[in-house]
C-alpha cells in the first residue's frame, strides 16, 4: 500500500511548500491523519502538553522533539553544559581537564553566562573581578536579536538587583528571566566587521547520538564597522549580527544579504592565517556542536517519531577560538536573496530526504540509518553507533572535521588524543 | 641575502619587464590609442563640465580632519553618486578594437587571415593549439595540479603533499625564479600570498610603508573628480558581490591612493598608450602647463575594481594589498585595456580566444556568427576583467597563479575558449545572442583547471 504522505504544517513558507509538493505529497489539515507535520514550536508543545497532547502513531513523523528547549533556550542550554562538565569531571574523564586557571581545556565554549534573577549575586562578585568588560543581556524565550541589550555597568540592570533581594519576587514567567554571558568583545573581524556563523545540524536521534552537519553553512555580516568603544555599546547595527536586525540598517544589500559562504571563510582564514590553525579551527566548531548534543542528550526526549534542524550560532574571536553563542530550534526559513532561497530550498530537501526516506510514509521504527547517497549537502557530523564500533579507523567518518571542509583535516592528534574517548 | 644582491635582483627584474614588451605595430597602436584617448578624456571633460566640478582640488581642513577620521569605513557615508556614471565600460571598448584596421595590410598577404571571420580585423601571430600545449605543458594530463590533483577523492599523498613541500622550500630559499615555475602547478593556498610577492619580488620595507602614506596625505588633502568614479566603481561591482564586498573598505583606500601614485606613470614606458594629460585651467595647449590626469595616468572603467577585490583575500594589511595590486596592475592588467601588438595584449588575447574557436570548434562558431552572437561579444568582458566577478574566488585564484607562472595573459583566452567548449552542446541550440548570453552567464560553478586541461590536452584537433 503505497499512499501518498500526507503533510501539514503551520509554517506557511514556500521553501517548505514546494519541498512537499515537488515529492507529490498531499496537503492535509491538522485534524485529519497526517504522516509529516513541519510545526512551529508552538505547536510541538501542545502535541506533547499533558492537556492537550496526544499519541503519534507509527505513520507520523514531527519535526521537533518535546523538549527541544533544553537545547534551544538560552539559559537551559548553559545549564545543561555546565551539567555535562561537572559529570564528567566526576568520572575523571580527560575531556573535562582543566588548566593552570581552572579553565576546561575542551569544554570551555561557552561564553560565562548566569541566569538572571537567580543567580544574580553570582553575577555581580564575577563581574566586579573583570571590571572593564561588557556584558551581554538576552531574553530567555525570544529570538532574531530582540530585547537584546548590553551593559558595561552594573546601574543598567538595576531592575534586576532589587527583584533578586526581595523574597517576595514572584516566580518568574519565561517571558522575564534573562541570561547575561560574557560579551565577546574582540570578534574575529573580516573587512573591519564583526560575523557570525550559521551553522545547520540534524538530528535524527539522540540517543544514540546521531547527527549530520550542513556543508552549506554561512557568516552573517554587520554593515557597520566593529568598534568595541562604549559610545557605540547602543548601536545594535555593530553588534547583533541577525539578519532581522542588519536588514533594516541603511547600508542593507538584498543581492548579497551581507552573507558569506563558509567556503569563503575558510579559504579567507587559509589564504591569511594558514592551514594547520583553519583546519584547528573547523575542527573545534564541529567538537563543540557535538559536545553541546552530547550535553543534552541524556535529558532529552528521544521521542522515535522527531527529528529536529538546528541553526547553531557561533562566534569566532580573535584568537580563532570559536564560541557557542546559541541553538536555535526553529531557524528561519525567510529567504533574505535568491542564493539565500536557493540553499532554505536545498536544506529542507536534504532534511526530508534523511528524516522520510524515500518520500514515502514513514514507519518510526526505522533504524535511522541513511544510505550516503541521500545525504545531499549533509555530512555525517558524529555516529554514535559507528563511534562505538571497532577501532579507529571505522570512526574515521564519524570523527569530526574528518570528511568536512576541503579535504577533511589530516592531523588532529596534536593534544587531542583525548578524542579516542568519543566512543 | 645580502641587500644589495636583492637590489640588483630587484633591479634586473625590473629591466627584464621592460624589454620584454614588443612594439612592432607602434603607429598603428599610436593612432588607435590615440583617437581612444582622446574620446574618453573628452567624456570625462564633458562630465567635469555638466557637473560642474573641477577635476582635481584641496580639501578644506575640516573635509580632511572627516575623511582621516573615516578613513577605514569609506563605504559607509556615501556621497551622492546619481549624476556620475563610468567614462566607459569594456563594450565600448570592444567597439574601438573592432574597429582597428592595420593601413599596412594588403588583402593578398595572409590567407589564412582572409578567411578570419571573428570580429577582430588585426592580423597579429597569436599561438595555435600545438604551440599552446608547449607553452603551458605543465598543465599537461600526466603533471599534477592544484585544482584538479587536491580534490578529496584524491589521496594527498599521490601529489598534495609533496607538492606543499617543495612549496614551502622554494619560500624558504626566496627563490624568485623557482616560485613562478612552481605555481604552474598552482599554489597551496596558505602558501599563496606569500608566493606571489616573491615572484613579483614584493618585498614590504620601510620606504614602501612610507610612500604609500604619502599618498594617503594626498588623497585626505585633495579630492579628485576621479574619486567619485571610483567610489561609483565599488558601489557597482564589488559592493554587490557575493565575495568581495566584505571588502569594500579596503578597495576605497587601495584605489584612491593608486590614482595618485605617479610611479605608476613608468609603465607607459613599454605600454604603447600614454597617460592622458590635463591643462591647468586657462591654460589648454600650453604643454607648460600640462599635468597628467590622473596622476597615475590610469582612468577607471566600469569594473576596474575588480582587479583589486580578488587580492583582499590574500593580503589584509592595505599596504601590502597595494603593493601588490600597483604590481599586478604595471605587469598585467594594463595590457588588459590599453591596444598594442603585444602577445598579452587585449587585442592579441581577443583574435587567440576567436581563432581557437573557429580552428577547433568551427561549427559552433558559424552558428553563434549566424545568430548574431559573435563570440567574441560575450568572452570580452570576461577576459578584460580576467575574469574576476566571474569565476569562485578559489577557481580565480589558481587562474591568476598561472598568470604569474607564466608571465603572460594568454591562459585568459584559452580559458574563454575552454568554456564555450564546455557549453557547446547548450549554445548549438540557442538561436539568439540574449539566449546566448544567458547560457554563459554563469560561471560560478566551473572547475578552471579540469576545463584549460581538457581543452588543450584532451580534445582531439
Amino acid at each position: 500500500m503505497a499512499g501518498k504522505v500526507k503533510w501539514v504544517t503551520d509554517i506557511e513558507k514556500s521553501v517548505l511548500i514546494n519541498n512537499f509538493e515537488k515529492r507529490g505529497w498531499v496537503q492535509v489539515s491538522e485534524n485529519e491523519d497526517w504522516n509529516f507535520y513541519w510545526m512551529s514550536v508552538q505547536t510541538i508543545r501542545n502535541v506533547f502538553s499533558v492537556e492537550t497532547g496526544y499519541r503519534l502513531s507509527d505513520d507520523q513523523i514531527v519535526n521537533h522533539f518535546p523538549n527541544h528547549y533544553e537545547l534551544t533556550r538560552k539559559d537551559l542550554m548553559v545549564k545543561n553544559i555546565k551539567r555535562y562538565r561537572k559529570e564528567l569531571e566526576k568520572e575523571c574523564s580527560p575531556l573535562a581537564e582543566k588548566d593552570e586557571n581552572g579553565k576546561y581545556l575542551y569544554l570551555d565554549f561557552v561564553p560565562v553566562t548566569y541566569m538572571l534573577p537567580a543567580d544574580y549575586n553570582l553575577f555581580v562578585e564575577e563581574f566586579r573581578k573583570s571590571s572593564s568588560s561588557t556584558w551581554i543581556m538576552k531574553p530567555c524565550g525570544k529570538a532574531q536579536g530582540k530585547g537584546i541589550f548590553l551593559i558595561n555597568k552594573l546601574s543598567q540592570i538595576k531592575k534586576w538587583s532589587r527583584d533578586s533581594k526581595t523574597s517576595t519576587f514572584v516566580s518568574q514567567s519565561s517571558k522575564e528571566a534573562y541570561v547575561i554571558s560574557l560579551y565577546i568583545n574582540n570578534p574575529l573581524l573580516i573587512g573591519g566587521r564583526k560575523f557570525d556563523l550559521r551553522l545547520y545540524v540534524l538530528v535524527s536521534t539522540y540517543r544514540p547520538l546521531r547527527c549530520y552537519m550542513y556543508k552549506l553553512g554561512f557568516c552573517r555580516f554587520c554593515t557597520v564597522k566593529y568598534s568595541p568603544s562604549t559610545s557605540e555599546l547602543d548601536n545594535m547595527f555593530v553588534h547583533l549580527t541577525n539578519v532581522a536586525i542588519q536588514k533594516h540598517g541603511d547600508d542593507y544589500n538584498h543581492i548579497h544579504g551581507g552573507k558569506w559562504t563558509v567556503s569563503n571563510l575558510r579559504l579567507y582564514l587559509e589564504s591569511t592565517r594558514g592551514r594547520e590553525v583553519t583546519s584547528k579551527l573547523f575542527d573545534e566548531i564541529h567538537w563543540i556542536i557535538v559536545q553541546s548534543l552530547k550535553a543534552v542528550a541524556p535529558v532529552m526526549n528521544n521521542d522515535k517519531h522527531c527529528f529536529e534542524c538546528y541553526g547553531y550560532d557561533i562566534i569566532i574571536d580573535d584568537r580563532l577560538k570559536p564560541w557557542l553563542i546559541e541553538v536555535n530550534a526553529s531557524p528561519s526559513l525567510t529567504s533574505s536573496t535568491a542564493n539565500d532561497r536557493i540553499l532554505k530550498y536545498n536544506l529542507i530537501n536534504d532534511t526530508l530526504n534523511i528524516a522520510v526516506p524515500n518520500g514515502e510514509i514513514p514507519d518510526c521504527k526505522w533504524n535511522k540509518s541513511p544510505p550516503k547517497e541521500v545525504l545531499g549537502n549533509y555530512e555525517i557530523l558524529y555516529d554514535e553507533e559507528l563511534a562505538q564500533g571497532d577501532g579507529a579507523d571505522r570512526d574515521l567518518r564519524s570523527r569530526p572535521g574528518q570528511s568536512l571542509g576541503p579535504k577533511g583535516s589530516r592531523s588532529r592528534d596534536s593534544g587531542r588524543s583525548v578524542l579516542t574517548t568519543w566512543k | 641575502m645580502l641587500q644589495e644582491e636583492s637590489d640588483l635582483s630587484l633591479i634586473i627584474a625590473h629591466i627584464v619587464q621592460k624589454l620584454k614588451s614588443s612594439n612592432l605595430y607602434a603607429q598603428l597602436e599610436r593612432q588607435a590609442w590615440g583617437s581612444w584617448e582622446k574620446r574618453i578624456l573628452k567624456s570625462l571633460n564633458s562630465m567635469c563640465s555638466e557637473l560642474s566640478i573641477p577635476l582635481a582640488r584641496k580639501r578644506p581642513v575640516g573635509e580632511q580632519k572627516e575623511l582621516l577620521s573615516k578613513w577605514n569605513e569609506m563605504g559607509t557615508d556615501e556621497p551622492d553618486l546619481s549624476l556620475f556614471r563610468p567614462v566607459y565600460a569594456p563594450k565600448d571598448f570592444l567597439e574601438v578594437l573592432i574597429n582597428l584596421r592595420n593601413p599596412n595590410y594588403e588583402n593578398g598577404d595572409s590567407l589564412s587571415f582572409r578567411t578570419h571571420l571573428g570580429l577582430i580585423q588585426v592580423p597579429l601571430k597569436v599561438k595555435d593549439i600545438p604551440e599552446l600545449k608547449e607553452f603551458f605543458v605543465e598543465l599537461s594530463l600526466n603533471t599534477g595540479q592544484l585544482g584538479i590533483d587536491d580534490s578529496t577523492q584524491v589521496p594527498p599523498e599521490l601529489f598534495e603533499n609533496e607538492h606543499v613541500r617543495i612549496g614551502q622550500k622554494v619560500l624558504a630559499e626566496e627563490d624568485s625564479a623557482a616560485a613562478q615555475q612552481y605555481v604552474r602547478q598552482g599554489s597551496p593556498t596558505a602558501l599563496r600570498a606569500e608566493l606571489w610577492a616573491l615572484i613579483l619580488n614584493i618585498s614590504s620595507q620601510p620606504e614602501d610603508a612610507l610612500y604609500y602614506e604619502q599618498l594617503k596625505t594626498n588623497v585626505i588633502q585633495h579630492d579628485l573628480l576621479v574619486d567619485s568614479l571610483i567610489y561609483k566603481d565599488v558601489k557597482l561591482t564589488a559592493s554587490n558581490d557575493d565575495y568581495y564586498f566584505v571588502f569594500e573598505d579596503y578597495l576605497y583606500q587601495v584605489l584612491l591612493c593608486f590614482s595618485r601614485d605617479t610611479s605608476v606613470l613608468g609603465h607607459f614606458a613599454y605600454n604603447s598608450a600614454s597617460p592622458p594629460k590635463s591643462y591647468i585651467r586657462g591654460k589648454l595647449g600650453l604643454e607648460e602647463y600640462a599635468v597628467f590626469y590622473p596622476p597615475n595616468g590610469v582612468i577607471p572603467f566600469h569594473g576596474f575594481s575588480m582587479y583589486v577585490a580578488p587580492l583582499c583575500f590574500l593580503y589584509h594589511e592595505p599596504f601590502k594589498l597595494y603593493q601588490m595590486f600597483r604590481e599586478m596592475y604595471v605587469r598585467f592588467f594594463f595590457r588588459l585595456h590599453s591596444i598594442s601588438s603585444h602577445p598579452s595584449g587585449i587585442v592579441s588575447l581577443c583574435l587567440l580566444f576567436e581563432t581557437l574557436l573557429q580552428t577547433y570548434l568551427p561549427q559552433l562558431f558559424y552558428h553563434l556568427r549566424e545568430i548574431g552572437a559573435q563570440p567574441l561579444r560575450i568572452s570580452f568582458k570576461w577576459m578584460v576583467r580576467a575574469f574576476s566577478g566571474y569565476l569562485a574566488t578559489d577557481q580565480l585564484l589558481l587562474l591568476w597563479d598561472r598568470i604569474l607562472g607564466y608571465n603572460s595573459l594568454e591562459i585568459l583566452a584559452v580559458l574563454a575558449a575552454a568554456v564555450f567548449a564546455f557549453r557547446a552542446v547548450n549554445l548549438m541550440e540557442v538561436t539568439s545572442l540574449a539566449a546566448a548570453e544567458a547560457v554563459l552567464a554563469d560561471l560560478s560553478t566551473l572547475k578552471v583547471m579540469p576545463l584549460l586541461q581538457i581543452f588543450l590536452f584532451a580534445t582531439v584537433t
